[in-house]
């Protein structure tokens, strides 16, 4: 007689055969078949709430984009045209949910109500976080690849042993799937039944390789089942989508059924940072197409159509978005004070000999230009 | 009109150009050569020190791999054993610590581990150290980690001239290379010979002869302290500047002639000090030229810290005004100060 590994069949862990959309590119409503789960239409004012995110996201983004230009920022790597998964997953989360963002989630941190400008700092260049974490439960955004998951699975483990109700929240791209790390990360979490949830965005690019040169695998969903997790696959431009599979993700997770992943099929509109040439690797024709399943016009044809949204409301909408804008403008534009000295302050918490020495060579160096008035 | 002649010996190239001319000349030459790693392929890589070589030898020769350091540099271990000659991108310095375990575990003891019979003519290219406003993550010296690891050579070139020859050296080299990349040197122009090798790997180049003070450096380095060694050529001292090109091998003979000749010596390096490359070369001035010193070896360095965010990089690396101080300090009256040592006299 055979027997699996564990007494479970694989058919628990599998995604549905097609990414779970809601909501089609026309903001016509899609009726359910052969999903692994039943995922129902989030409540009005939830869709409301997040296409008003939505709006501001994409401003903040925009904004930081032209930042860049202007030099303010060093580099802006932009999630245009992904805002239903920055802002989809972070108004399910609470504020009780850590979350471990990368380089690219500045619009899910603004959607999380960190500062702006605390959140622009790392891209900044005037420090490597902006902002506590702490204090946020968001982890300070991650450049080194998939490095930040096991810390994600750590902390949901730590999570399930202070018996919290609270997830912890991994975001990933589709490239940095195949390292090393994305694979110690789900094994961990799953051997440790942690309530982790990793949130794979894959928009089809990893700075220049298509997702057909980082893997063979049918979905990036299956990754999670040879380690024994539950997983999903999602239109990632759905908003409505977006929400309901989170949903089912936060249930499983909360309900101590251990980690999930979430696969959402998206698509990054700009290059990868302005440091990057797009037009190397990818056509015109392919970033036109899918302009066509802009996340924010289909929620808003969608709740248009039912008399959830009129113009007066977007506008109002459009008008904080552009608050936002011109505040966040009129704060980057302001040279940040850089204190050198503060370079010694959190080396060590208990600092050594060595740094103290750096510190008064600096010091002494600081006076002396000041004594000569430079 | 004119007709197709064959490229000119002797070109300007910038640095990122002369490592794509070797590239492009070592693949020509040998079909066993493959490059390869992350957006190396279409892009170019993002420094574009790649550009145009799938493009000029196909994908199967210079390509694309999933997003894997320790895939990417195992993988190379394995077409060592099939007779390839793999040369291999690290996008960046702090990039290439998961990758750390198959380069010190495997490639460094490879040769060592069999007894000599598998050998691992790979070349690891670093893109590596600070100076551009790099992000975090982005500036690391790494250098010492492989100095460290006995079984790996280590190359830092800081011309164009010396990127392309000693890349050329690298490939041909039976053991593997870690190709030590100074970002900030990217960017820099010189004429480049290529129809005849440059001087030797593992000698190191007296870049400006002078006879009170050694300054020896390397890479990211070396342009700062010429010139350190311009200003203070204005106060009176005459200082030379002696580049390593390789950290292993280390050339001792340049370095110990130099400094017996001077008698006193800095070792200039973004890297932070505490056991790293320049104490290294600090002991062992001390060891060989003990007598010839008048005052002890002093380094300027990086700050004790992990590098910093960029507006506060000019801070942190070794600038002018620290070599200056640095050539200040050597015990020019007969009064030793020692005071800046640690040591309270
Ligand atoms: C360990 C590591 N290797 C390489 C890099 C350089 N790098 C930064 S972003 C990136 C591409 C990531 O692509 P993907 O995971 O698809 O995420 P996306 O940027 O598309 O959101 C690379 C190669 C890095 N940051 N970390």
């Amino acid at each position: 007689m055979q027997t699996t590994t564990q007494d479970v069949a694989v058919e628990a862990f599998l995604p549905s055969p097609r990414p779970v959309q809601l909501i089609d590119p026309t903001g016509a409503e899609v009726t359910q078949e052969g999903t692994r789960r039943p995922y129902a239409m989030p409540t009005a004012d939830r869709l409301q709430d997040v296409w008003r995110h939505m709006v501001l996201g994409r401003r903040f983004d925009l904004q930081a984009t032209a930042l860049t230009k202007q030099g303010r920022l060093a580099v802006y790597p932009s999630s245009r045209g992904q805002e239903a998964c920055q802002v989809g997953v972070m108004r399910s989360l609470t504020t009780r949910d850590w979350v471990f963002p990368t380089y690219r989630e500045s619009m899910a941190l603004v959607t999380r109500g960190i500062d702006p400008v605390e959140v622009l700092t790392l891209l900044r260049g005037s420090a490597h976080c902006g902002y506590d974490p702490m204090k946020h439960r968001t982890a300070a955004q991650c450049t080194p690849l998939a490095t930040q998951l096991v810390h994600a699975a750590g902390t949901a483990d730590g999570l399930r042993r202070r018996g919290e109700d609270s997830v912890a929240l991994g975001f990933i791209g589709d490239g940095a799937t195949s390292e090393g790390d994305f694979h110690e990360a789900l094994n961990f979490a799953a051997v440790f039944d942690a309530p982790a949830i990793f949130f794979v965005q894959n928009n089809k690019y990893a700075i220049s390789v298509p997702l057909s040169k980082q893997t063979k695998a049918p979905s990036l969903a299956y990754k999670a089942v040879g380690y024994g997790m539950a997983c999903e696959q999602v239109d990632g431009n759905d908003p409505a989508a977006v929400l309901a599979v989170m949903d089912a993700a936060l249930r499983h997770c909360r309900g101590g059924s251990g980690p999930f992943l979430i696969e959402a099929h998206t698509y990054r509109m700009d290059a990868h940072t302005n440091a990057d040439d797009a037009s190397r690797y990818r056509s015109g024709d392919e970033v036109t197409a899918w302009l066509d399943r802009d996340p924010i016009a289909r929620l808003e044809a969608y709740l248009r159509a039912r008399g959830l949204l009129n113009d007066d409301q977007a506008n109002a909408v459009r008008q904080e978005a552009e608050a936002l804008a011109t505040d966040l403008r009129d704060r980057m534009n302001v040279d940040p004070q850089v204190d050198p000295m503060s370079l010694f302050d959190n080396v060590f918490s208990q600092s050594t000999p060595q740094v103290e020495q750096a510190r008064a060579m600096v010091r002494a160096e600081l006076d002396a230009d000041q004594e000569e008035g430079r | 009109m004119t007709t197709l002649e064959a490229p000119a010996a002797t070109q300007t190239l910038t640095f990122s150009k002369a490592i794509n001319q070797a590239l492009r000349d070592a693949m020509a030459h040998d079909d066993n050569v493959l490059m390869f790693g992350e957006d190396v392929g279409v892009l170019g890589g993002v420094f574009r020190v790649t550009d145009g070589l799938t493009k000029e030898f196909g994908e199967e020769r210079c390509f694309d791999t999933p997003l894997a350091e320790s895939g990417i540099v195992g993988f190379a271990i394995g077409l060592c054993y099939t007779g390839f000659r793999p040369v291999v991108e690290m996008q960046f310095d702090a990039f290439a610590y998961p990758a750390f375990e198959q380069i010190a575990s495997h490639v460094a003891k490879m040769h060592n581990r069999t007894n000599g019979s598998v050998s691992l003519p790979m070349v690891i290219r670093v893109p590596y150290a600070g100076g551009i406003g790099g992000v975090e993550h982005h500036c690391d010296s790494s250098e010492g980690y492989y100095a460290h690891t006995p079984g790996l050579k280590v190359y830092t070139p800081a011309t164009p001239e010396d990127a392309y020859w000693m890349l050329r050296a690298a490939i041909d080299d039976p053991d593997p290379v870690v190709f030590m990349e100074p970002k900030v040197a990217y960017w820099n122009k010189a004429d480049v010979d290529t129809s005849a090798p440059g001087q030797p790997v593992g000698e190191a180049a007296v870049r400006r002869p002078g006879k009170d003070v050694t300054l020896i450096t390397y890479g990211p380095s070396l342009a700062i302290s010429l010139k350190a060694a311009a200003a203070a050529a204005e106060e009176g001292w005459d200082v030379e500047v002696i580049d390593l090109r390789s950290i292993v091998p280390l050339d001792d003979r340049t370095v110990m002639e130099s400094v017996r000749h001077t008698g006193r010596c800095i070792v200039v390096s973004e890297a932070q000090e505490f056991a790293g490359v320049a104490g290294e070369l600090a002991a062992r001035i001390t060891e060989q030229c003990f007598h010839s010193l008048a005052a002890p070896v002093l380094r300027v360095s990086g700050l004790p810290l992990p590098y910093p965010a960029p507006m506060l990089e000019h801070t942190y690396l070794p600038g002018v005004d620290r070599i200056l101080d640095a050539i200040e300090r050597l015990q020019w009256d007969d009064e030793p100060d020692l005071t800046h040592h640690g040591v309270q006299s």
